[in-house]
């Protein structure tokens, strides 16, 4: 499944990389711990965290993820989304609690395969 | 600097700043992509190199890195004056960690750089002294025959 369908499926709010949108989204991986982030999620994995500080941005781009999703209604910082713009990562919101969208993501690509 | 054995570039890592953290690892990505490098081997040595960059700026104040590359292998040597490590065999365990709560609060502190950086190296070595500092040493084959 790519990742604008899961975004209007979810009615997720896209921040950056606009154009990045049609990458296929291979599962999801749920995490606030950056080298927990980096020993297991895989390529393709839209990552679902609360930090919004610019580290996210590298780690994304270490593990060649395809989004982040930042829960809880939570903000990026200022240069967490200019990082993003320059290294061509989305940058994802949404009001709902990392629970919530890892069930609704899981299900969404659960049952589709 | 290239050398007819391969090429060798320095980097200084400073300490303290996270925000300009992971910023040698991003270069050192992107001359081993412009070299023609497998993705894998690019992947392993990227990772291995963030999480090293990253315990410097945390617990070091500054650092010598060296990427050195041949037709065989990519090593890269960290070099650090911080305060060392104590028992290193402690500090190699999954989810041990000094990281204050600051670092925590950010997502730093799991306890995986070091096992990560293990993981991802096809050779790893790391010695320290208390109130030197402490040294890596990364090695990752160019070649299927030492491949992990
Ligand atoms: N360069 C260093 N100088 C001094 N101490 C270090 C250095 N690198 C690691 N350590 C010590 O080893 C511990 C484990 O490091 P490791 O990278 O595995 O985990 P961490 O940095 O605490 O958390 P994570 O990397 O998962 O965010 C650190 O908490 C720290 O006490
Ligand atoms: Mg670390």
């Amino acid at each position: 499944m790519n990742l604008n369908e899961i975004i209007e499926k979810l009615k997720l709010q896209v921040l950056t990389a606009q154009d990045k949108l049609d990458a296929e989204v291979s599962y999801g991986y749920t995490s606030d711990l950056l080298s927990d982030v980096i020993a297991n999620s895989k390529e393709g994995n839209l990552w679902i965290t609360l930090q919004t500080h610019q580290n996210i941005i590298a780690v994304a781009k270490l593990k060649d993820l395809a989004g982040i999703i930042i829960v809880n209604n939570r903000k990026p910082e200022e240069e967490t989304l200019k990082k993003a713009e320059e290294e061509n990562v989305p940058l994802i919101t949404t009001e709902e609690t990392a629970f919530n969208i890892s069930g609704k993501l899981y299900q969404l690509i659960s049952t589709q395969e | 600097m290239s050398t007819e054995n391969g090429l060798s570039k320095r980097f200084e890592i400073t300490g303290g700043d996270f925000g300009k953290a992971g910023e040698v690892s991003t270069k050192i990505k992107e001359i081993l992509q412009e070299i023609g490098i497998d993705s894998t081997i690019i992947r392993r040595t990227a990772i291995a190199t963030y999480e090293a960059e990253m315990n410097v700026v945390m617990y070091a104040k500054k650092a010598e890195l060296t990427l050195h590359l041949t037709p065989t292998k990519i090593s890269i040597r960290v070099y650090d004056d911080g305060p060392g490590i104590e028992n290193i065999e402690v500090a190699m365990q999954e989810g041990f960690s000094t990281a204050t709560d600051e670092m925590r609060e950010m997502g730093f502190g799991a306890g995986l750089g070091l096992p990560n950086i293990k993981k991802n190296a096809d050779r790893f070595k790391i010695s320290s002294t208390p109130g030197k500092g402490t040294a890596l040493d990364i090695t990752i084959y160019l070649n299927q025959a030492g491949k992990k």
